[in-house]
């Protein structure tokens, strides 16, 4: 029998993919599309205990995940752009001005 | 549905998401990427959440990874090494992240009840569950002032991100054909 | 569907009833996919070009069978004996991977394509989003394919494919929803139910603003199938072939054939959103009388959006880049939200329409389409009086096709 329980095992498991990606990467579009990953995860889980409750509450919060990860995605990428136009590198490594 | 389907669907969802981080080449994380949120919208279907499975693939698959996947073409970023900064990093991430990923799929998937309705198939669903209809009527009553926010949070993106990505300061307008000043 | 296959299946209930649905779905699918789409697209190249040939007073092709009608055969026959050449530079799974990503987006949007009132695959309840997700997943095929050929004409071509792509992609789902306010549903089959049989009665005459978003529309598809006077991504003077240039044998063919293939979706989009669909009226009671007229109707309204796409192909240039954004941005998003306010507008102010204005734009359509039927009369006939035996040899050689 194949409930919501096994919808949000999944879920866990992509995030915490997404979570090594992030903690392993260096190059900067790769870490963002680990962070997508991750909040796609959580929209798994939230359409997960909609099924489960019957309500619709988690569609529309995964309706606004979605909206966030669009903006995101374009404010996200022109700052890589802006950042590659100065920098010529996209690894998150050598991004370290503001490091203290 | 049967627990083999899923598990087969689960099992490429997660090869597909490993592909995202383990690839080299980020166009090939890009296109990974692209295959895991098509798996999600296929998880949405069977979650009866019908909207949303459609608004997954136009938003995700037909806008947000073709935004990445032009910028990576036009940085053409293929070929960079992408070791992490201590070797032993990589092996301790994966790691700490399997162990964690294990043990909330083995609390969830207790019969603890921990997920709501989560020791059966779910909920009894109402007539037209994950419908336009369903979606519209509560996302324009009880989250209207959410949605209404959420539109000026667009706007705000599409101004920052003109603003971040413009190549020149916007007083230096290039000049017309006739060499006047615009 | 349902209904359609209730009919043939009698009485049989149970399991029998569940894989009588199943195969009957399975065997329509295919029969619309290897009988229909992938002969149509290539039928579709041998009429573009005698169509072309036509306009541009040429013969065009008339060599392989009647009229040269099995060209398309030929041509296909040769496309696959061709050698499949990949670039050792080519990004190879990438390469290979991509045509078949491409054909996926196109197909799949014949899943929610209604024929007739019963003959559709699937009636999804958010069929024409459906489409919408479906289609773009072409962008994502075609990034693909320019990206792995790792040829900067490859390159751009797809860089402005997919840009052009995505931005019409906007007035294009805009102007769908004047057609979805009237109907009350994303559903193919409900947003036809709610149109007649006689033209005024479709949508695209409600009035004004819908007139508009059938232009918008119409014209945002054509760019979104990066169709003349829109397609950029292949200007052969600026780019070889774009995206395909490094293809060869089948998997260029099967380009091609999601290019011309895609103007049949676009034909019977408009058709279902603006043109009435396949509604005939009431004339028998037999289903299978009744469906064939359907049929007819529907193939008959999208073949003339095919014919009006191929004649725009032969009379327009193609537009520049810049202005091709302009275009989108500044003129064609504005206008498609004004379509979609003015229809909701009119919606709340005449909750059952006007019929006066339905008959008024009706009326002017008619009269614009009389006029421009005579302005064309007027220079055929001028034409004919020219006379081509002057022109010298060397001249009418470039003619010839």
């Amino acid at each position: 029998m194949v409930g919501p329980a096994h919808f949000m095992a999944l879920s866990a498991a992509l995030f915490f993919i997404g979570a090594a990606g992030v903690a392993t990467r260096r190059n900067i579009v790769v870490i963002f599309m680990s962070v997508e990953l991750m909040l796609n995860a959580a929209n798994l889980a939230f359409v997960a205990v909609a099924r489960g409750l019957g309500t619709m509450e988690g569609q529309v919060i995964v309706f606004f995940v979605m909206t966030l990860a669009a903006a995101e995605a374009a404010v996200g990428l022109a700052v890589i752009l802006a950042m590659f136009r100065n920098r010529q590198t996209v690894d998150a490594g050598e991004i370290s001005l503001l490091k203290w | 549905m049967s627990e083999l389907v899923f598990y087969l669907l689960a099992a490429i969802t997660v090869l597909c998401a490993l592909g995202v981080i383990t690839r080299p080449n980020p166009v090939h994380s890009a296109l990974f990427l692209v295959m895991t949120l098509f798996m999600l919208a296929v998880f949405y279907i069977i979650l009866e959440a019908h909207l949303v499975a459609a608004l997954q693939i136009i938003v995700y698959a037909g806008a947000v990874m073709v935004l990445f996947l032009f910028v990576i073409t036009l940085l053409n970023l293929k070929g960079d090494p992408d070791e992490p900064a201590h070797p032993l990093l990589r092996i301790v991430a994966y790691a700490v992240a399997a162990t964690l990923a294990a043990g909330v799929a083995i609390v969830l998937m207790g019969d603890a009840g921990v997920v709501p309705g989560g020791a059966g198939a779910g909920a009894v669903l109402a007539e037209g569950f994950g419908g336009t209809r369903a979606l519209a009527r509560i996302l324009f009553t009880d989250y209207l002032v959410a949605f209404e926010l959420t539109s000026v949070l667009l706007l705000v993106a599409v101004v920052g991100a003109v603003v971040l990505a413009q190549r020149e300061p916007v007083a230096e307008a290039p000049l017309t054909e006739t060499g006047e000043d615009a | 569907m349902q209904a359609f296959l209730d009919t043939l299946l009698g009485d049989a209930a149970g399991l029998e009833r569940q894989l009588g649905y199943l195969a009957g779905m399975v065997v329509f699918g295919a029969v619309v996919v290897f009988g229909f789409v992938l002969p149509f697209a290539g039928i579709v190249t041998w009429a573009e070009r005698r169509i072309w040939a036509r306009i541009q007073s040429r013969v065009g092709p008339n060599r392989v069978g009647p009229f040269g009608f099995l060209q398309w055969l030929a041509d296909g026959v040769k496309n696959i004996l061709k050698e499949d050449i990949i670039p050792t530079v080519a990004d190879r799974p990438l390469f290979r991977f991509a045509p078949y990503v491409v054909m996926v987006g196109f197909v799949g949007a014949f899943v929610c394509v209604p024929f007739s009132g019963d003959l559709i695959i699937a009636d999804l309840n958010i069929g024409i989003l459906y489409i919408t997700a479906v289609t773009s997943l072409v962008v994502v095929g075609i990034l693909m394919a320019g990206w792995s050929s790792n040829n900067r004409w490859s390159l751009l071509g797809g860089i402005r494919a997919a840009t052009q792509i995505i931005s019409y992609e906007i007035p294009a789902s805009l102007a769908i929803f004047p057609a979805v306010l009237l109907s009350g549903t994303l559903s193919m089959q409900g947003i036809i139910g709610e149109q007649g049989a006689a033209p005024w009665q479709w949508h695209m005459f409600h009035s004004p603003f819908t007139l508009l978003g059938f232009g918008l529309f119409f014209t945002a598809a054509l760019a979104e199938g990066n169709r003349t006077p829109f397609d950029l991504a292949e200007a052969e003077s600026e780019l070889v072939a774009g995206f395909a240039t490094e293809y060869s044998g089948m998997r260029s063919t099967l380009f091609f054939m999601a290019e011309w293939g895609n103007l049949y979706v676009i034909g019977a989009l408009v058709t279902t959103l603006y043109l009435g669909g396949w509604q005939v009226p009431q004339f028998t009671y037999n289903p299978v009388l009744m469906n064939l007229a359907q049929v007819g109707v529907f193939m008959g309204k999208s073949l003339a959006c095919v014919f009006f796409m191929i004649w725009l192909r032969a009379t327009l240039p193609r537009v520049r880049v810049d202005q091709l954004m302009a275009m989108c941005w500044k003129y064609m998003v504005p206008l498609a939200m004004l379509s979609v306010l003015g229809t909701a507008t009119m919606m709340v102010a005449l909750p059952n329409g006007s019929h006066t204005l339905r008959m008024a734009t009706f009326a002017v359509v008619v009269g614009v389409v009389i006029r421009f039927a005579f302005k064309v009369r007027f220079h055929l006939k001028r034409a004919r009086k020219l006379d081509y035996t002057s022109l010298s040899p060397g001249a009418s050689q470039g003619l010839s096709s």
